[in-house]
């Protein structure tokens, strides 16, 4: 492989940060006092040392560790080359280092040590509508937009009424961006995006933005992308449009490369990889956890029907969805609920909870655990992807909601029993169900195709 | 695609930065158009949604003037070395709001533009350009009121007015050379924004804007005109009121605007690199 092949050569880049050491807190008046004289030269050196490293806290230890436990690597030596035309996937739990990655790839921010090889021109896009100014028109921000993205002003002339075709806001364009709907102005955004016309794209999870048709519209604006020989980076949370996009994917875990592959092998290398078992999502720190003014998230589970939580079930047993939660105010009607992707992202089902003792009842404040029973023999084969959400009710609003929170596989073992039958090969549907089939015999057609 | 380079073209390294750089000019010129739009986007918005619009970039510099003009020229009678007064102050009011309002906007240029800083790259330094380029459309437009008042006056043109746009550069120096100073240490410390209005207030008074510069001794002259702000406005008075031109009171300044802006743009260039990480 020669090196023209090559469109984005990364070598052993390691990024670090300082995190901000904890305040202390003094327990006398005289105490305060003091520290309130002593407080600009401390703070004078704490803001100072967020971008200072001496070389000895930059050493790092022989297993990759640093001995000041005050920085963060947040990339941690990294390596890898993608070719020209490749479409790559970037996976990893939050904190990973995803984002320094592309923040990196980006040249938003400066790798500590190492260095990235670019070849071709690079569209980054971090966030759709960077620089939209409210007060300005769509038109003049379609320029602004535009240029930040790295256009001139002349490409923007060409493809200008192309752009506001695709985001269908051609009635409002001389009116200030203020007035429009956050759809239309998201549309509007990533109609600009999506004329930039790089050799390398780097895209963060902007897709999760805007109605479902768009962002249909905008995912397939980029598998053209693609198609069209051009490198693109995504960097995403949402397992299925990562395996239906790209054929690569690099696991990150820790500022590291943990695997590097076929989509499909690397994400199902994820799936297992992390907090042991994707089958179980806690949220142990309740600062972190999703939550609203009325109810937080404590954890999803998933359990097979003997009550044991796994993440490989059997196609012919029932599948428990479980979440724990907390709830703050006994006022609300809510509505847990369960949304169900396979790895397609095609939405499989949304089972909503019926249980007759809670509808339409308002739930006491206190702890809960909700769970939803889906029959054996129903869902195919393959992998699925659990969004885990609860809403109250009039006005319907959704106090939290965890898109991909757990993921499970469903496997049939072929022991003739299931859907399947006896028979081996691929067996296509997103759903399997037992269906019960009956035929009737008459070797000379008679009292068969009956009618009544 | 009409794409008639190879991507091969193209090449770009990522690397940490070893050591000082100066400003990249190419880099700049190729992001030319994003400074026009920039710019055009902070003299559009100030005034959006106001019923005077750009009447207020002449409101603020003409309340300014009359004040003046009554506290300084008629309460305190201060001299003005014969001249009209309300000319000797406007002279140098219209450059020194300017100066005050380009580096106050471009010192908290890149804390304000964070949301962009933090999601993508463009040079750094088009951050505090686009401060100083955005005030000198209100400048102009009192300089045009300025002229009015020099016609109504009739102090008739001479020479001096020649070099008009030499002064216009060297006060664009000034708010250019602190702009990338402060905005580069606001990432860090946001102290910067307090203690420039407290600068902004003091440098009033260093200057000769509401008094003459005749009336500081002849010993302190040197000390008195480091301060650049003195030499810009000595000249714009000599250019627009017709008087001999005082370069004593002009090159030490200037020199110290230029030392603001090359020092200016290597601690810049220097801090870049870090801006997203601690911003």
């Amino acid at each position: 492989m020669s090196s023209r092949d090559i469109a984005i050569n990364a070598a052993n880049i390691s990024k670090c940060f300082r995190i901000g050491s904890k305040e202390k807190m003094h327990d006398s008046i005289g105490g305060a006092l003091i520290d309130f004289i002593k407080r600009p030269l401390k703070n004078y050196r704490k803001y100072r040392s967020l971008y200072r490293f001496d070389d000895n806290n930059q050493s790092k230890d022989s297993d990759g560790g640093t001995k000041d436990s005050d920085v963060l690597w947040a990339i941690n030596n990294v390596s890898f080359e993608i070719k020209h035309g490749e479409v790559v996937g970037i996976i990893g739990r939050n904190g990973a280092g995803k984002s320094t990655l592309l923040k990196i790839i980006s040249k938003i921010t400066t790798p500590t040590t190492g260095f990235i090889e670019l070849r071709g021109r690079v569209s980054s896009l971090l966030e759709v509508g960077t620089g939209f100014h409210p007060e300005l028109t769509g038109r003049e921000n379609i320029y602004l937009n535009g240029t930040i993205l790295g256009m001139k002003k002349r490409e923007i002339d060409i493809k200008f009424d192309e752009i506001v075709e695709f985001s269908g806001v051609e009635k409002f364009i001389d009116t200030p961006v203020k007035r429009y709907s956050s759809g239309m102005r998201v549309r509007l955004a990533f109609s600009v995006a999506a004329h930039l016309e790089p050799e390398i794209l780097v895209i963060d999870e902007v897709l999760a933005v805007g109605d479902a048709d768009f962002q249909k519209k905008c995912l397939n604006k980029m598998q053209e992308v693609g198609r069209h020989g051009r490198t693109v980076l995504f960097v995403s949370h949402n397992m299925p449009s990562v395996t239906r996009l790209c054929e690569r994917v690099i696991l990150l875990q820790e500022g590291k490369i943990l695997k590097d592959g076929p989509s499909h092998k690397v994400v199902s290398a994820y799936l297992h990889s992390g907090y042991g078992t994707m089958a179980v999502r806690e949220w142990l720190d309740p600062a972190k956890a999703p939550c609203s003014d009325i109810a937080r998230l404590f954890a999803v589970r998933i359990r097979t029907e003997d009550g044991k939580i796994s993440d490989a079930l059997d196609i012919r047993q029932e599948v428990r969805l479980e979440m724990e939660y907390e709830v703050f105010s006994s006022d609300f009607i809510l509505l847990p609920n369960f949304h169900l992707l396979n790895e397609d992202g095609v939405e499989v089902c949304c089972l909503v909870d019926l249980d007759s003792e809670w509808r339409n009842r308002r739930r006491p404040a206190g702890r809960y655990i909700t769970t939803a029973r889906i029959p054996g023999n129903l869902l195919s084969e393959g992998t699925f992807f659990v969004r885990a959400n609860l809403c109250s009710l009039d006005p319907l609003t959704i106090q939290f909601d965890v898109p991909d929170a757990v993921a499970f596989q469903v496997i049939d073992s072929l022991d003739g029993d299931s859907a399947r039958g006896d028979y081996a090969g691929p067996f296509p549907g997103v759903m399997r169900p037992m269906t019960s089939w009956n035929t009737q015999f008459s070797p000379n057609g008679k009292g068969v195709l009956s009618p009544k | 695609m009409a794409h008639g380079k190879q991507p091969d073209d193209i090449t770009v390294v990522i690397k940490p930065r070893s050591g000082w750089e100066f400003i990249d000019f190419r880099e700049l010129g190729a992001y030319r158009d994003l400074l026009f739009f920039l710019v055009w986007r902070d003299i559009k918005v100030i005034y959006a949604q106001t019923i005077l619009g750009f009447a207020w970039a002449v409101l603020n510099p003409l309340a300014q003037i009359i004040i003046f003009g009554v506290v300084f020229g008629h309460v305190a009678n201060v001299s003005s070395d014969g001249i009209p007064y309300i000319l000797f102050s406007s002279v140098a009011i219209i450059p020194w709001t300017y100066m005050s309002e380009a580096m106050q906007n471009s010192s908290q240029s890149l804390v304000a533009g964070q949301g962009m800083l933090d999601k993508i790259y463009f040079p750094r330094l088009l951050f505090p350009l686009t401060g100083v380029l955005s005030k000198l459309v209100d400048f102009v437009v009192s300089l045009i009121i300025l002229l009015g008042l020099l016609v109504y006056y009739r102090v008739s043109p001479t020479v001096n007015l020649l070099l008009l746009p030499f002064f216009v550069i060297y006060m664009m120096l000034i708010p250019a050379g602190i702009g990338m100073w402060l905005s580069a240490l606001a990432v860090r410390f946001r102290d910067v924004k307090f203690a420039l209005q407290f600068i902004i207030r003091m440098l009033i008074y260093t200057a000769p804007i509401v008094y003459s510069a005749s009336a500081i001794p002849a010993r302190y002259r040197l000390l008195y005109s480091v301060n650049p702000v003195v030499g810009v406005v000595e000249g714009f008075r000599a250019c627009l009121l017709g008087a001999a031109m005082p370069w004593p009171y002009i090159l030490p300044g200037l020199l110290f605007a230029l030392l603001l802006v090359i020092s200016g743009a290597f601690y810049f260039r220097r801090m870049e690199e870090s801006f997203a990480d601690v911003i």
